[in-house]
This record gives structure tokens, C-alpha cells and sequence, in this order.
């Protein structure tokens, strides 16, 4: 047993799995982009939740210590509201995405065809 | 207008073995598991339109003809920018769920080695055995991108592997797998007391079992019955039995032990063998040899039970194997493909259950919905992870007594 032995938990936590990982890019500089991306946006919402805890609890109780932060649970209530919050979030940050898949439904010309074709009708 | 969304991380139920979370790393997996349902719901769609709309389009141009198999579709869509994206956000939502699953296990390890310690020298339902090796099939990558996988240890004795798949779970599954992330095992219990209220099993065997999520729904609800769970895995099996014992649930033994070599079981020793979504996690040859086992160890008139996904018939759109597929070769899962593959029924039938002794049922996750959503299907169900699976079932037949 090395139970003594400090563990890095930082260090050690960032581990990667063993498995070729998938280039998905042709430039691996997006692939590492994509990362830095996706998990900044996780701490955004990790941020906004935080505050709606803090704002809840203030409101609650007019003060309040960090303890109570990190112990507080949301009643169903506060629960669905924060969740429905967490998903008009990631639908502000995906927005790209999700008008790229309606671009893909509707399959619009060019807007430079419509001003040629305008400017002829 | 009420919103689907997945339910707050801390209506999980907090057991004495699950790694405490503190504010933000609960609002980590909130936002995974809210995460998780956009990509596989509101633009998973994307995948579909990119390959109806020009993918499929191309290849036909291409070749005059059809996609005749699931691979031509992923080599084709691997090329698509749409499907390229897509896959490389999910798989940073898996590798996010890992390191944040890893970062809360991690920094309180000294007190979960204590406690798992403490448990499994009180309870006697721990049994290691260190000369089971770990089959290849579990140590060629780490399987669904678990860093060290169910089986390595961050130090001797440890039971950080567990606790990891434990805690992270639920971004994993959007929540779909209840309080105690056990709606599988849950609805396994619920299928078998419902279907034959008069099966009384005494033993009961679970191959794969890793941490007990599946095993202790239904060691609870046959409380006369000894579960024995065994797994290859002992990081795995450690926090399972701590878990266990936390949760005061006695009549189950977590035993490290391998499915291919049951040999320490006599013949016909069980009423039950039961794996839950743990067949895909073999090999080709690993795959008949347990069943086999299986089938030895299991008493005539028993029941073996299978959860797993459903398997690529022919009846199954070429396009929805492919994105069946994904986790095959996106999130480390390399049996996966070639598993669903086969034609189970087969395979159970040549290890001695022939198919009139076969059934199949849908089951799906058997959760308290006042708090925990059901889990999206169809066109939203997120492939691999939803909670709806098929169940492939056999009794043993009594005639191969007369006949042995």
C-alpha cells in the first residue's frame, strides 16, 4: 500500500485514455481548439449556476456564507428552473451549429444570387 | 411551456461510498448531461439531413449505387464536415465527463480508500483474487474513454475506478438512470417479478458486474437470494462492494473472478445468470466461451438474461447501425461494432438454449419519474447511452438432464 504517497490529483485527473484519439479535423490545432472551447463553455455554465445559487440564497436569507453554497440543493422548483437556464444557455453558445442543421432542412442559394436575380426583377 | 430538461445532479441519491461533490462540479455534470441531450437531440438531426442531403447523394454519383454496409456509410460521413463536427464535440463531452468524474474522485481519495476499507473488512461481501488477469479485450484501449479503465489502480488498493464511474454517470446517461444510476438493474428486477411472479431464484450469478449498478436492484428484490457479482476488474469490484455495504444491501458477494472460467462454480450452481450491457465489452472468441460458462453453470429450468442494445438485423436501417456505430470507433468501444453484428439468438443457441427456449423483451429503465425523465428515443435517443435496451432471454431447458 502507498497510502503516504501524495497524489497529484490535478496532474493525475487529466489522464488520457488508452485508444487512438479520432483526428477529426484536418488541422489538429481545431481539434485542440474545440477542447479548449467545449470546456470553457462547461465553466461558463458552472459560473452561472454558482451565481444563481448565490442570488437564491441572498434572497433567502439577505446574507450568506460559502459553506451554504456548496451545501445548497435545489428544491424541484429551483431545480427545473436552473435546468431549463443550463439549456437556453447551450442553445445561445450552440447557435452555429443548430442553424447550420436548419441551413442543411432549407438548402438556400446564396444571398449574391438573390441581389443579381433582384436587381433583375 | 415546460422544457425537457435533465433533473439537478444532487437528486442523486448521496450513499456513503459516493465521491461528495461540491457545488461546481456538480454544476459540471449538470451542464453534461444537459449537453449531452443537445447534441444526440436538437442537432443530432444534422447527421440525417448531412447524409440524405449529400452525402448519400455523393456516393450514389459516385458508385451508382447504394451504401451496402454500415462501414461505407462512416467512411463517407467520416469526410462530412457536418458529421465531423459533431462527433468531435461529442467526444469532448465524454472526455470532459471523465476529467471532471477524475478531478472529484481524485482530490478525495485518502477518505474513499478509508471508508471502502473500513466497509469491506466489516462486510465479507468483498473477494479479490489477484491471479485473475485482465483479458485483453479490457486493456487494448480504455473502454468508453475511461482513462485506466474499470481495472487499473491510481495506487494499491484503490478504489478511484469505481468511484469515477460512479460520480460520472449521470452526465453520461442525461439522467435517465435514476437516483441510484441503477434504472437498468431496476428494470431487470421489475421485468422478472412481473413476467414470473412465481421464479424464485436462490442464486444468482451477474458476469461483468463492475461497480453493482445492475446487480443490487435485483439482489433487493430477492432478498432470499445469494447474488454473487463478480467482474475481472477488483478496482471495480472494491468500490461495488463498498457501495453495497453502504447501501445495506447484504445478501450480495462482489468476487473477482472471469466470465470465461467459471471452474470454481460447479455445474448447474445458479438459477440466474444475468449481464447487463456487458456482452459488447468482450471478443469474438471471449463471447461464445461465456456463454457457455453461462449455460454450465446455470441449473435446468434457469434463466439467463442479457441487456443489451439491440443487434444490426437486417431489418435495421443501414443508416441507423452506422450511428449505432458511433461509439465503436469514437468512444472506445471496440467490440461494440462487430457484437451487434451478430445474430445473438445464435450464439445463445449453440452455447445450449435452443431457440424455442429463447425470448426477447424490451426494457427500459424503471426510475422514480417524478424526478427522473424518461429517456428520450427514436430519433433523439442518444445510441449507446439511452436507457432502452433489448433483453435476450433463455430457460434452460429440463430435457438436457434427461439427455446428459
Amino acid at each position: 500500500m502507498s497510502d503516504d504517497a501524495p497524489l497529484d490529483w490535478i496532474a493525475r485527473a487529466g489522464k488520457r485514455a488508452k485508444g487512438k484519439r479520432p483526428e477529426y479535423f484536418d488541422d489538429p490545432a481545431i481539434d485542440r481548439l474545440l477542447s479548449l472551447a467545449t470546456a470553457l463553455a462547461s465553466e461558463v455554465s458552472v459560473l452561472r449556476e454558482r451565481l444563481d445559487t448565490v442570488e437564491r440564497l441572498l434572497e433567502a436569507g439577505g446574507s450568506l456564507e460559502r459553506r451554504a453554497i456548496e451545501e445548497y440543493v435545489p428544491d424541484t422548483a429551483a431545480g427545473y428552473e436552473r435546468g431549463v437556464a443550463t439549456k437556453a444557455y447551450i442553445a445561445r453558445i450552440m447557435r452555429g451549429y443548430q442553424q447550420e442543421v436548419e441551413a442543411l432542412e432549407a438548402a438556400d442559394p446564396p444571398v449574391q444570387d438573390w441581389v443579381e436575380k433582384l436587381a433583375r426583377e | 411551456m415546460t422544457q425537457e430538461v435533465p433533473p439537478p445532479y444532487t437528486a442523486l441519491t448521496r450513499h456513503p461510498m459516493m465521491p461528495r461533490v461540491d457545488h461546481d462540479e456538480a454544476a459540471r455534470f449538470n451542464f453534461l448531461a444537459n449537453f449531452n441531450r443537445y447534441l444526440s437531440g436538437t442537432i443530432g438531426a444534422g447527421n440525417k439531413l448531412a447524409y440524405e442531403k449529400r452525402v448519400l447523394p455523393a456516393f450514389r454519383a459516385e458508385h451508382g449505387r447504394d451504401p451496402q454496409h454500415r462501414n461505407e456509410i462512416r467512411k463517407a460521413m467520416n469526410r462530412d464536415p457536418w458529421h465531423r463536427m459533431w462527433s468531435a464535440l461529442k467526444r469532448n463531452s465524454m472526455e470532459l465527463r471523465q476529467h471532471n468524474g477524475r478531478q472529484t474522485t481524485l482530490r478525495q481519495l485518502d477518505q474513499l480508500d478509508a471508508l471502502a476499507r473500513q466497509f469491506n473488512a466489516h462486510s465479507g461481501q468483498l473477494e479479490l483474487d489477484p491471479a485473475v488477469a485482465q483479458p485483453h479485450y479490457q486493456t487494448a484501449v480504455d473502454i468508453h474513454c475511461q482513462p485506466g479503465g474499470y481495472h487499473t489502480e491510481e495506487r494499491a488498493g484503490d478504489v478511484a475506478a469505481g468511484a469515477n464511474y460512479d460520480v460520472g454517470i449521470f452526465a453520461t446517461t442525461g439522467g435517465a438512470m435514476g437516483a441510484l444510476n441503477d434504472g437498468g438493474g431496476a428494470a431487470v428486477a421489475e421485468w422478472a417479478k412481473r413476467a414470473h411472479p412465481d421464479f424464485r431464484p436462490k442464486r444468482i450469478l451477474d458476469i461483468g458486474a463492475t461497480v453493482g449498478h445492475n446487480a443490487l436492484p435485483i439482489a433487493q428484490a430477492f432478498p432470499d437470494a445469494e447474488v454473487i457479482a463478480i467482474d475481472t476488474a477488483g478496482a471495480s469490484l472494491r468500490y461495488g462492494a463498498a457501495r453495497a455495504a453502504g447501501l445495506g444491501v447484504k445478501n450480495i458477494r462482489f468476487v473477482q473472478a472471469s466470465g470465461e472460467d467459471l471452474s470454481r462454480w460447479p455445474d448447474g450452481y445458479f438459477d440466474w445468470v444475468q449481464t447487463t450491457m456487458f456482452l459488447h465489452e468482450l471478443s469474438g472468441k471471449a463471447l461464445p466461451k461465456v456463454l457457455g460458462e453461462a449455460s454450465r453453470v446455470l441449473a435446468p429450468g434457469g434463466l439467463i438474461f442479457h441487456i443489451e442494445q439491440p443487434e444490426y438485423s437486417d431489418a435495421m436501417p443501414l443508416y441507423e447501425q452506422f450511428m449505432r456505430d458511433w461509439d465503436a470507433f469514437n468512444n472506445n468501444e471496440p467490440f461494440w461494432s462487430s457484437m451487434h453484428a451478430f445474430d445473438l439468438k445464435d450464439v445463445i443457441a449453440r452455447a445450449g438454449f435452443p431457440r424455442d427456449a429463447q425470448f426477447e423483451v424490451g426494457v427500459r429503465a424503471v426510475v422514480d419519474r417524478t424526478i427522473f425523465p424518461d429517456a428520450p428515443s427514436g430519433e433523439a435517443e442518444d445510441y449507446g447511452r439511452a436507457a432502452v435496451w433489448n433483453a435476450y432471454g433463455a430457460w434452460k431447458p429440463l430435457a438436457q438432464v434427461a439427455a446428459a
